[in-house]
């Protein structure tokens, strides 16, 4: 083997593993099979390439010597339990009966996605799956992002295969009436695993960038082959924000807010391809809660500063996503909003209206904006005493952090 | 591939309902069943009266103990059952999305297994 067979094999590796895979899954049926069929696949190219060449279709021939090292393996399985005899019989059958570069891969890629993603999965278990699978992220890397052991995860792992097969969750693309649902279950899987990546839900790093660029991956994939608007409004939403990312972490990991950040450190090629995929998802009419949320970040990303914000258009969007999708976040958001709009004390009425009705009272940041709001009208009791709450409430290390010296700014009482 | 389709809802939720209201739900019942019975995929099913008219027999130590109601106390009570035949699950989840108490309560779709004489699979699934 030279070493240029070498690197392209490497290469090859690295794009097409993935198409592979989930064609070699629908072939097989089998998640387990398939994995393993497609290692085999890579080895034998790795022994028979460099004597007759590289296939003119290097993917055609992975998947294609994928499914003759499965039904080997089914047929060494079947000298001890012959349940497998039929199995290896039919895929012999259907082998000789289709040709390869009739596949359909990239739908296969879509119905990998689906599957992963599929509703009566636990959500921990779409997103460890959605990792493992369709990123091809080891169990130790995807352990390792969401701080759980590798025991933990690969249990998680092969317990949403065995409903996978048990449940016969089948490997498709969802019919239309199906698909809304289900695409709403994809890109919240994708949502979360670059919110996971973005804003640590607990520990000392506030991003961790491998998840965050996984997150935009699958985005990306998913516009490619489903380009719905809301798959398009959420590429948008994540480039926006993963644009922010150099400006919105300190040197020694604090976080630093919108108002405070350097604005010249946001990705402005990354703004710009966010911002056209927003007005592409508006368009369509036909967008939802993402786009919504995207439109407000490309608001932001256009501004020049703070001040500079088109205020009104931000609190015209709020209402617009309250009106689809009505959350006390969202309200929260907005409050924000109208007291950059219309002054503080615009603002404080409505963000204790909310804390009034029970909701959002252990929320760090509830506590947080109505603290920010007193201190910018100079009520520093008030604001002292909210900062304190928003303290105790807080879970990661580089937003208390920011808390404290926000509340030691304030002074002693 | 056959899958149960359990009903469940608040009871105390629907006894507030008026006779009419109630007759209404069973019509649309009666319906499903025929539904599902021309496009073949019903294979048996059934209402079942209240839990208060549920008893829950247990054998320990060769005995049999008797006792009133239903095992768990839980906000939405088990109110009647589909085994259904389906393609998959997504058709499975189609279908149940088609039985009308879901409107008010949940359905929960399980595949069966097959009872074998050896070669069950261990772990918590032996009916």
């Amino acid at each position: 083997m030279n070493l240029a067979h070498q690197a392209r094999l490497d290469q090859l590796y690295q794009t097409e593993s993935r198409r592979v895979l989930a064609t070699l899954i629908r072939l097989l049926g089998d998640f387990d099979l398939a994995e393993e069929a497609m290692h085999e696949a890579f080895a034998a190219a790795l022994t028979q390439w460099p004597v007759d060449g590289i296939p003119d279709n290097p993917c055609a021939w992975l998947v294609s010597a994928g499914r003759f090292k499965a039904i080997d393996q089914l047929r060494r399985k079947a000298r001890f339990d012959v349940s497998y005899e039929d199995v290896a019989e039919r895929l012999q059958t259907e082998l000789t009966a289709e040709e390869p570069e009739a596949l359909g891969i990239e739908d296969d890629r879509l119905r990998l996605i689906f599957t992963c993603c599929h509703p009566s999965l636990a959500r921990e278990a779409q997103l460890a799956l959605t990792l493992r699978e369709v990123c091809g992220l080891t169990t130790e890397e995807i352990a390792r992002a969401f701080l759980t052991s590798t025991p933990t995860l690969a249990q998680r792992i092969v317990r949403a295969k065995a409903k996978i097969r048990d449940a016969n969750i089948p490997y498709e693309i969802p019919d239309l009436n199906q698909l809304p649902e289900r695409l709403e279950s994809v890109l919240q899987v994708i949502y979360l695993i670059f919110n996971e990546g973005y804003s640590a839900s607990a520990g000392d790093s506030l991003i961790r960038q491998d998840l965050t660029a996984e997150g935009i991956r699958l985005g990306r994939l998913l516009c490619e082959l489903l380009p719905e608007p809301e798959a398009v409004g959420l590429l948008a939403l994540l480039l926006l924000q993963d644009a922010r990312r150099a400006a919105r972490v300190s040197a020694d990991g604090d976080l630093i807010l919108l108002e405070q950040q350097d604005r010249s450190l946001w990705d402005r090629h990354q703004i710009n391809e966010g911002c056209n995929l927003v007005l592409g998802a508006l368009a369509s009419r036909r967008f939802g809660v993402y786009t919504l949320q995207a439109a407000i970040a490309a608001v932001h990303a256009e501004a020049a500063s703070m001040e500079a914000t088109d205020w009104p258009q931000i609190v015209g969007l709020y209402d617009a996503l309250l009106a689809l999708a009505p959350s006390p976040v969202i309200e929260l958001n907005r409050a924000v909003a109208v007291a950059m709009r219309d002054g503080p004390e615009a603002g404080l009425p409505l963000i204790d209206a909310l804390l009034d009705r029970g909701v959002l009272t252990e929320y760090h940041l509830a506590h947080a904006a109505r603290a920010d709001l007193y201190r910018r009208l100079g009520q520093k009791d008030a604001a002292r005493a909210a900062y304190r709450r928003a303290l105790e409430l807080a879970q990661q290390g580089p937003e208390q952090r920011f808390l404290a010296r926000r509340l030691a700014e304030m002074g002693a009482s | 591939m056959k899958y149960l389709a359990l009903v469940y809802y608040d009871e105390k939720l629907m006894e507030t309902k008026s006779q009419e209201e109630w007759d209404t739900l069973n019509q649309e019942c009666i319906a499903c069943v025929e539904d599902l019975n021309r496009s073949g995929h019903y294979i048996t099913g059934s209402p079942l009266l209240p839990t208060s008219s549920a008893t829950t027999v247990r054998v320990r130590d060769s005995r049999v103990t008797v006792t009133d109601g239903p095992f768990a106390e839980t906000k939405e009570q088990l109110a009647g059952f589909y085994m259904l035949e389906a393609k998959d699950l997504n058709q499975a989840i189609s279908l149940a999305g088609k039985i009308p108490p879901a409107r008010y309560g949940s359905v929960e779709v399980r595949p069966a297994r097959e009872l074998m004489a050896t070669g069950n699979e261990a772990g918590g699934n032996a009916g």
